[in-house]
């Protein structure tokens, strides 16, 4: 019983804190690019006059599309219409559950791991269902009975299904080197020091992987150097038929990812919660040193840490979404298939000559 | 593949300079919420219902008819500025003046805005200075048509 109040605490607590970020993340998204282009961005929204840099925008954002109209045209199947963004959307928001936002917690005698699900095959399980998100894709583009929007979709799950490879590919390597496929062992195993001073992060260990996995990523989550299978401006994109609440949820599934694509880098690259230097009791600096802090602010200080390097990656991709124009299909084709497919074949060799010694 | 590695210095270059405006502005966001004042801003936004922009001397606004010493107005109904008109906007009608050396001034004069396009012809054909551009009024949407027709009241101000 308690074990069950424990779990449905933690998976309302990341679902809340899921939603939360991606609410403020469309807000971010707005603010970052109006400051990168010399603009204010979005600050009207208030509340009875009070308007804090315009904080309270998502939350107008979602009355509006809440209230607009939810249209289905006659020539689209209806029951997979209204499905298509669903599965998008739970197949995203399941991901969270295998992400480690901390180390255990310990209440009394009570430890809590502050992950929901500590599975053993969790990587595993993050790149399952961000593939079986490619389902939302072709099911809207296909139910929508447009082929302007068939032909999107099936863009979308061409261009989705040929990064997977270099997706799956990158991490090998970063396997190989800790030998796990549970989160929070890859992510302990990246808490010893490399040469005595360097926290033993992914990104030291494994910086071929690192670039592989980042475009990859960057081209599933289809926003801008790759959004070819929406396309908002000129292309016309799988989400043709859709409007209101459904078409909110596919725009949520896409800012959903950029959060997991960052919580995967973080987990991955970037050591997860650890702090450099700091152990379960305080810190311990490698010039000699310590300093011993209470398991409270450990236990803050990691999930912190967690949330900081999130947070920098989203900034990072909103920064590249708001850079770089749209890549022709072409040479994203191109890019996948004989660059970064290559690449990630090369660091698996090179990462099994350099482990061989 | 040596392609794709062609771009890859561009991409950096394109990234530096977003980040570099993103870094800049935001030092300069921070600093006003800190309270500094500093010669230049974050933005260069105008946030405009609150703030205007400062319309130049020579811009050409609303127009105003001018008054002569004793509040009648200048007009002397000469029709220079109905005939010059592209647009056809302008209509006067004339009535007889007690006065002879005035003659004649305007018992109606209209300007339909809905249709000037704001040349500024009639303000350089009107021989006595009657006719001016330079109230500096932009903003005069109107809900329905015949409310952008302004006759004399309203031009005279």
């Amino acid at each position: 019983m308690n074990e069950l109040i424990i779990i449905l605490i933690k998976i309302i607590c990341a679902l809340v804190w899921f939603l939360l970020l991606t609410l403020y993340l469309t807000w971010a998204e707005r603010k970052e690019s109006a400051v990168i282009q010399d603009r204010i961005g979005a600050n009207r929204a208030s509340i009875l006059g009070i308007r804090i840099i315009g904080l309270f925008q998502p939350f107008a954002d979602a009355i509006k599309m809440i209230f607009k109209e939810d249209f289905t045209p006659r020539f689209s199947r209806r029951f997979l219409h209204t499905l298509a963004p669903f599965l998008s959307f739970f197949f995203v928001a399941i991901t969270i559950t295998a992400i480690p936002f901390g180390d255990v917690l310990k209440i009394g005698k009570q430890t809590i791991k502050l992950q929901i699900l500590d599975i053993n095959v969790g990587l595993l399980f993050v790149l399952a269902m961000l593939s079986l998100g490619i389902y939302g894709i072709i099911v809207s583009g296909w139910a929508s009975n447009n082929r302007y929007a068939l032909v999107g979709g099936m863009r979308g799950a061409a261009q989705l299904v040929s990064y997977e490879v270099a997706l799956g590919l990158s991490l090998v390597g970063l396997i190989m080197v800790f030998p796990s496929l549970r989160l929070s062992e890859i992510v302990h195993a990246q808490g010893g020091l490399l040469f005595g001073f360097l926290p033993k992060w992914g990104i030291f260990l494994q910086p071929l992987g690192l670039l592989v996995f980042f475009f990859a990523a960057l081209a599933e989550t289809k926003r801008v150097p790759f959004d070819l299978p929406e396309g908002e401006n000129e292309i016309v994109g799988f989400f043709t038929e859709y409007s209101g609440l459904k078409w909110g949820l596919f725009m949520m599934t896409d800012f959903m990812e950029i959060i997991i694509v960052s919580a995967l880098l973080t987990t991955l690259f970037f050591g997860g919660w650890q702090v450099p230097w700091l152990a379960a009791d305080g810190f311990h600096f490698p010039w000699g040193g310590q300093w011993l802090l209470p398991h409270g602010i450990v236990v803050l200080l990691q999930v912190l840490s967690f949330n900081m390097k999130v947070i920098f990656f989203c900034w990072l991709q909103i920064l590249i979404r708001w850079t770089y124009p749209r890549f022709r299909y072409d040479q994203v084709m191109d890019l996948g298939w004989k660059l970064l497919i290559p690449l990630s074949l090369v660091n698996i060799i090179g990462t099994g000559i350099v482990m061989s010694f | 593949m040596i392609k794709a590695l062609g771009y890859f210095i561009e991409i950096i270059k394109g990234s530096i300079i977003t980040t570099r405006h993103f870094v800049v502005n935001m030092h300069f966001h921070i600093l006003k919420v800190l309270g500094f004042k500093t010669k230049r801003k974050g933005a260069v936004t105008i946030q405009y219902p609150e703030q205007k922009r400062e319309i130049a001397s020579r811009h050409r606004s609303l127009h105003r008819l001018m008054k002569r010493a004793d509040g009648k107005p200048r007009c002397v109904v000469c029709m220079l500025c109905v005939t010059v008109c592209p647009s056809e906007c302008i209509y006067v009608e004339a009535a007889e003046d007690p006065d002879p050396e005035i003659q004649k001034y305007p018992s109606i004069f209209i300007i339909d805005l809905s249709r000037c396009c704001f040349c500024g012809f009639c303000v350089e054909a009107c021989p006595e200075d009657a006719l001016r551009m330079d109230t500096g009024k932009i903003e005069f949407a109107e809900y329905s048509r015949e409310d952008m027709v302004y006759n004399l009241e309203k031009l005279i101000e």
